[in-house]
C-alpha cells in the first residue's frame, strides 16, 4: 500500500506543479490570422505590462462555433465582422462598456459610430474595413474580369484553377448578389436557386481556403481566388501576377470590430487594448500591415505610400459594396444546409 | 539448382530496403538543406546561411516559439515522468505479483490508448473536459498526454523486467530484505535501462503529439507542433524549416539515447 | 503484437509482490479509466444530444446526428428521406486510402523487414535503428517535409525535370496520391517492425528443405515463408491501417479539399465552421466501432491460432 500511495502522491504533486500560475496582467485575444503585426502586440504588452496571448481563426462562423462550444470565458476580446457582431450581441455573448471608459472613443470616425450592428458602439470598436471580391491572373484569363461569373460560372481558362474563401457568410452573400436576389430571402425558390448555383459552381473550384489563399496565388497553385482586398494587395506585392476585381453586380464590404466578450477574464486589459487600437498611430500600424482601411480619424497621414495608392484600397465610385446580412434562424438553417451541401 | 543458392537472399529485396530508406529520409534531408537557404522565397536557392536559425531565436516570432517550446518541454517532462511511474508500477503488478483478478483486463486497459484512434481520443477528451466544466489549459494537455504515454512507457519497461530472472529478488528476500527494499535495491537497478528507455519514448511521444493537443489546449496556449501547424496553414515559411530541423535533431538524439539505454547491460546475453 | 509477446513470456510467474497487484495497478486504472474510458462513454452520450443552432449542445435526447449521417432530407428538412451518400463516401474513401497506403507499406516493408532480419550481427540492429528513426521524428514535421518535397515547383518535380524524366511539373500535391504517399510515409515503420519480428523467428531449415526438394525461391516464398510469417504481416497491416483510417494531418496538409477523410470531417465539427458536436461525436463513435471490429477480428484470429 505504502508504495502505491507514494506514487499517487508524486503524481498529484506533479499535476499541481504543472498548473500554470495565474498572474493578473494578461490579455487573451481571439483574432483573424495575419491581421495584426506582432510589433504592435509587443508594443501594447510593453506599454501596459501585460502578457498578451492570441489565437487565430479564419472565418466568422468558425469563431462563433468555437466560442459557443465552451471557449467563452477564456478570451477577452474577439474580432468579428459586422453581421457577426449582431449575431453575437443577440446571443448575449458580448459585454458592454461606457464610452467614458475609452479615452480615445471620439477618435472613431463618425460614420462608424452609429452602426446598425452595434448602435452607438456599446460593445465594439471599429478595427478595419474592406471588401471581399476576387483576384485573377490576367495572363490566364484575358477577358473582362469585373463580373462574378468568373467565380460562379467560370470560363474554361479558369475552371479548376479557382480557390474560394472558406467562409459561409461571404460566399452565400456573393452568390445572392450574383443572382440578384435579396440576402437572407426566405423564398423557397430563391433559396433553391442559391443552392443550385453553388452546386454547379463548385465543380470548377479547386479548393476552399482562406488562410492559404495568398500563398496559393503567389505560388501559382491557382489562377484566381476569392479574397479580401488586403490579401489581394499583399499577394500582388509578394509577386502574384493578379488583379483585384470590382464586379459590376456589386461586391461585399465589411467592417471588422474588436468586441468585448462576456465573462472576459481580464476586462480591464481588454478595455485598455481597445483604447490602444483607437489611437491613430496604432490603427495606422494595422492598416500598413494588413492593408485594409481603418475606422479611426487621423490615420491618413501615417500611411505608407504603397497603401495609400494601392488599387485594392481605392475602389471606384461604382459599383458599390453591400454588407453581409444576419439571417433569421429559419433562413440560417437553410443556409447551413446549403453550405453543408457545398462542402460535401 | 543446388543448395549453394542463398536461401536467405531474394533478388530485389535489398533494393527495396534502400528504396525504403531513401523514401524515409529524402523529405527530411531536403528540409534540412533548405533550412539553410538564404532566400526569402522557399522555392529559390539563395546560398547558404544561418539567417532562419537567427530568425527562430531572435526574430519577431521568437517569443512565441520560445513560449511554445517551454510549454512543449514542460508538458513532455511532466507527462513522461508520470506515465513512466505509472507504467513501472503497472509492470511490477503484471510481471511480479502473481495472479489476481482483473489482470487480463488490465493489459487491455494499458494498451487501450494505442488502439483508440488518436482523433477519437482527442474528441472524447475535449467533450469530457467541456462536460465537467474543466477549463482547458496546460493541465488538460498534461492529463491527455499522460494517458497516451502510458503504453509507450510500459512496453520497454515490461520487456526489460521480463528478461530479469526472479532469482535475484528471491535471494534478496531470503536475506530478509523487505519487499520495498527488494524493489529499490534489486529490481529497480536491474530494470533501470528499461525505465530510462520508456521515459524517453514517452517524452518524445508527448513532444510529438499534435492532434490531441490541438483539441484540448486552452486559449492562447501553444505547443511547438500546434504553433508550427498554425504557421504552416498560411504556407511553408523558411523559419518553419529551421525549427523543423532543430526538432528533428532533438528527436534523433533522444531516440539514440533511448536505444543505447536499452542496449546497455544486455551484453551478458 | 509486442504487448502480448511480452506477457506470454516465461518469467511471468514471479510472486515477489504477491497480493499487491491491484494496488500497483490502481494508478493505471484511475488514469486510463477516468481520462479515456469515461470520455469515450461521454462521447457516446454526446452523439445522442441535440445540436444548438450555431454551435454548442442542448441536453436533449436526439437521433439527429446519426440521421444526418444516413439520410438526406433536402434543403428545407421536409423532403422524404433519401439515402445520404456523402459521409458513407468519406468513410469509403478513407478505407480506400488507408488500404492503398497499407498495401504500399506491405510491398516495400516486407522485403525490407526480410532483408534486415537476414543481416548478421551488429549490422542488423543498425539497420533496424535506421528504419525506426524517422518514426520518432515529429509526424507534423514529416508531413510538412513531404508537402514541401512534392509541391508543384518543389524539389521532387525540379529534380525529375532536370534529369529529363518529365517535361512539365507533375501535379502531386492536393491529390489522392499525395495522401497515400503521406500515410505510407507516416506509418511505414509500423509495417517493418512486426514483420521483422516474425522473420526473426522463422526457421530457415524450412527454406532449406524446400530448396532440397527443388522448390524455386519464389515458390518457397509464396508457399512457405509468407504463410509462416503471416502473423507479422497481419499485425503490420493493422498497425498501418488503423491509424491511417483516422489520420488528420496527411489529408489536411497534402490532400486539399477533394481528399476529405474521416479525420478532417471530425475536426471540422469541433474546430471548423460546422460546430456540430453531436455529429462529430457520432462520426467518432462510428470510426471507433470500425476500429474495434477490426481489432476484435484480429484478436479472434490470434486466439484461434494459439489454440
Amino acid at each position: 500500500m505504502k508504495f502505491s500511495t507514494k506514487i499517487a502522491t508524486a503524481f498529484f504533486t506533479l499535476l499541481v506543479f504543472a498548473m500554470p500560475a495565474h498572474s493578473a496582467g494578461k490579455l487573451s485575444i481571439y483574432h483573424w490570422f495575419e491581421y495584426i503585426p506582432q510589433e504592435l502586440l509587443d508594443k501594447f504588452a510593453a506599454e501596459h505590462d501585460v502578457e498578451v496571448t492570441m489565437d487565430t481563426f479564419d472565418s466568422n462562423e468558425a469563431m462563433l462555433a468555437v466560442l459557443k462550444a465552451g471557449k467563452m470565458g477564456s478570451y477577452d476580446v474577439a474580432v468579428p465582422g459586422d453581421y457577426m457582431v449582431e449575431i453575437m450581441n443577440k446571443d448575449g455573448m458580448l459585454d458592454t462598456f461606457e464610452s467614458s471608459e475609452l479615452s480615445n472613443f471620439d477618435n472613431m470616425m463618425p460614420e462608424w459610430v452609429d452602426v446598425g450592428f452595434d448602435p452607438g458602439r456599446k460593445s465594439s470598436i471599429p478595427y478595419q474595413w474592406g471588401s471581399t471580391a476576387f483576384s485573377v491572373n490576367p495572363a490566364v484569363y484575358t477577358g473582362d474580369i469585373n463580373t462574378w461569373s468568373l467565380m460562379f460560372d467560370p470560363p474554361a481558362e479558369l475552371q479548376g484553377k479557382i480557390n474560394v474563401l472558406d467562409s459561409q457568410g461571404d460566399i452565400l452573400a456573393m452568390a445572392a448578389i450574383y443572382l440578384g436576389i435579396p440576402q437572407c430571402s426566405s423564398d423557397r425558390s430563391e433559396l433553391k436557386a442559391l443552392n443550385d448555383l453553388l452546386q454547379s459552381a463548385k465543380v470548377h473550384w479547386a479548393s476552399f481556403a482562406s488562410d492559404s489563399a495568398k500563398d496559393k496565388l503567389v505560388s501559382g497553385d491557382v489562377a484566381a481566388s476569392m479574397v479580401w482586398n488586403g490579401v489581394a494587395a499583399r499577394a500582388r506585392q509578394e509577386g502574384a501576377p493578379v488583379t483585384y476585381a470590382y464586379p459590376k453586380e456589386g461586391y461585399v464590404v465589411w467592417m471588422d470590430n474588436v468586441v468585448l466578450l462576456k465573462d472576459a477574464p481580464n476586462r480591464e486589459n481588454a478595455i485598455k487594448f481597445m483604447n490602444f487600437l483607437l489611437d491613430p498611430i496604432n490603427a495606422a500600424a494595422v492598416t500598413n500591415f494588413a492593408q485594409y482601411t481603418a475606422g479611426v480619424k487621423g490615420v491618413g497621414p501615417l500611411l505608407s505610400e504603397q497603401v495609400k495608392n494601392s488599387p485594392e484600397l481605392n475602389p471606384p465610385a461604382l459599383p458599390v459594396g453591400t454588407f453581409v446580412e444576419a439571417c433569421t434562424e429559419e433562413v440560417q438553417k437553410v443556409y447551413d444546409t446549403i453550405w453543408l451541401n457545398l462542402k460535401k | 539448382m543446388n543448395a549453394k543458392i542463398d536461401i536467405r537472399r531474394f533478388p530485389g529485396f535489398s533494393f527495396a530496403t534502400y528504396l525504403c530508406l531513401f523514401l524515409l529520409y529524402t523529405p527530411l534531408i531536403i528540409v534540412m538543406i533548405y533550412s539553410f537557404n538564404d532566400s526569402k522565397s522557399i522555392m529559390l536557392w539563395g546560398g547558404f546561411s544561418f539567417r532562419w536559425y537567427e530568425d527562430v531565436f531572435w526574430g519577431l516570432e521568437a517569443p512565441k516559439f520560445k513560449q511554445a517550446a517551454i510549454n512543449s518541454l514542460s508538458i513532455a517532462i511532466g507527462a513522461a515522468v508520470t506515465a513512466t511511474t505509472i507504467a513501472l508500477s503497472a509492470a511490477v503488478a503484471m510481471l511480479r505479483a502473481g495472479h489476481f483478478r482483473g489482470k487480463g483486463a488490465s493489459l487491455g486497459l494499458i494498451s487501450l490508448p494505442l488502439m483508440v484512434p488518436e482523433i477519437v481520443t482527442a474528441v472524447a477528451t475535449l467533450i469530457f473536459f467541456s462536460a465537467i466544466g474543466f477549463a482547458s489549459g496546460h493541465a488538460t494537455i498534461l492529463v491527455a498526454h499522460i494517458v497516451f504515454c502510458i503504453p509507450f512507457a510500459y512496453l520497454p519497461i515490461a520487456a526489460r523486467m521480463q528478461g530479469i530472472e526472479a532469482s535475484y529478488e528471491q535471494a534478496a528476500q531470503d536475506l530478509y530484505a523487505t519487499r520495498f527494499e527488494t524493489f529499490r535495491l534489486v529490481l529497480l537497478p536491474l530494470v533501470l535501462p528499461g525505465v530510462i528507455s520508456g521515459f524517453l519514448l514517452a517524452f518524445i511521444i508527448s513532444l510529438d503529439d499534435f492532434i490531441i493537443t490541438n483539441f484540448v489546449k486552452g486559449a492562447g496556449i501553444e505547443t511547438l507542433p500546434t504553433a508550427i501547424f498554425g504557421s504552416v496553414k498560411q504556407g511553408i515559411k523558411p523559419n518553419i524549416m529551421a525549427i523543423s530541423t532543430l526538432m528533428l535533431l532533438v528527436s534523433v538524439v533522444i531516440v539514440t539515447l533511448s536505444y543505447f539505454a536499452n542496449r546497455s547491460g544486455q551484453g551478458k546475453k | 503484437m509486442a504487448m502480448q509477446d511480452i506477457n506470454q513470456g516465461k518469467n511471468t510467474t514471479t510472486h515477489t509482490y504477491q497480493g499487491l497487484g491491484p494496488s500497483l495497478l490502481m494508478p493505471t486504472w484511475l488514469m486510463i479509466g477516468i481520462f479515456l474510458v469515461l470520455p469515450v462513454l461521454m462521447m457516446l452520450v454526446y452523439s445522442f444530444l441535440t445540436k444548438e443552432f450555431r454551435g454548442g449542445v442542448i441536453w436533449e435526447f436526439s437521433l439527429n446526428a446519426y440521421d444526418q449521417f444516413i439520410f438526406d432530407r433536402g434543403l428545407f428538412g421536409d423532403d422524404p428521406p433519401k439515402m445520404e451518400w456523402t459521409y458513407i463516401g468519406i468513410f469509403w474513401r478513407s478505407i480506400l486510402q488507408a488500404g492503398i497506403a497499407t498495401l504500399l507499406c506491405l510491398l516495400i516493408g516486407f522485403p525490407t523487414a526480410w532483408f534486415i532480419a537476414t543481416r548478421v550481427g551488429n549490422s542488423k540492429s543498425i539497420w533496424l535503428f535506421l528504419i525506426t528513426i524517422p518514426y520518432w521524428v515529429n509526424l507534423l514535421i514529416r508531413t510538412i517535409s513531404m508537402k514541401f518535397l512534392i509541391r508543384e515547383n518543389g524539389p521532387a518535380n525540379e529534380f525529375m525535370m532536370s534529369i529529363g524524366l518529365i517535361d512539365a511539373p507533375l501535379q502531386m500535391i492536393n491529390t489522392n496520391f499525395a495522401v497515400q504517399l503521406g500515410l505510407f510515409y507516416s506509418y511505414l515503420p509500423f509495417m517493418v517492425l512486426p514483420i521483422y519480428a516474425s522473420v526473426e523467428r522463422y526457421n530457415f531449415s524450412l527454406s532449406e528443405a524446400a530448396a532440397d526438394l527443388y522448390s524455386s525461391q519464389w515458390v518457397t516464398l509464396r508457399k512457405i515463408i509468407i504463410p509462416t510469417v503471416k502473423p507479422g504481416i497481419i499485425a503490420g497491416c493493422i498497425l498501418v491501417f488503423v491509424p491511417s483510417l483516422g489520420a488528420f494531418l496527411a489529408p489536411d496538409l497534402l490532400g486539399g479539399a477533394k481528399s476529405f477523410m474521416i479525420g478532417s470531417l471530425i475536426e471540422d465539427q469541433f474546430g471548423g465552421q460546422a460546430g456540430n458536436w453531436p455529429f462529430g461525436a457520432a462520426v467518432s463513435m462510428i470510426l471507433l466501432s470500425m476500429v474495434l471490429i477490426v481489432l476484435t477480428f484480429y484478436a479472434r484470429l490470434q486466439s484461434r491460432r494459439a489454440s
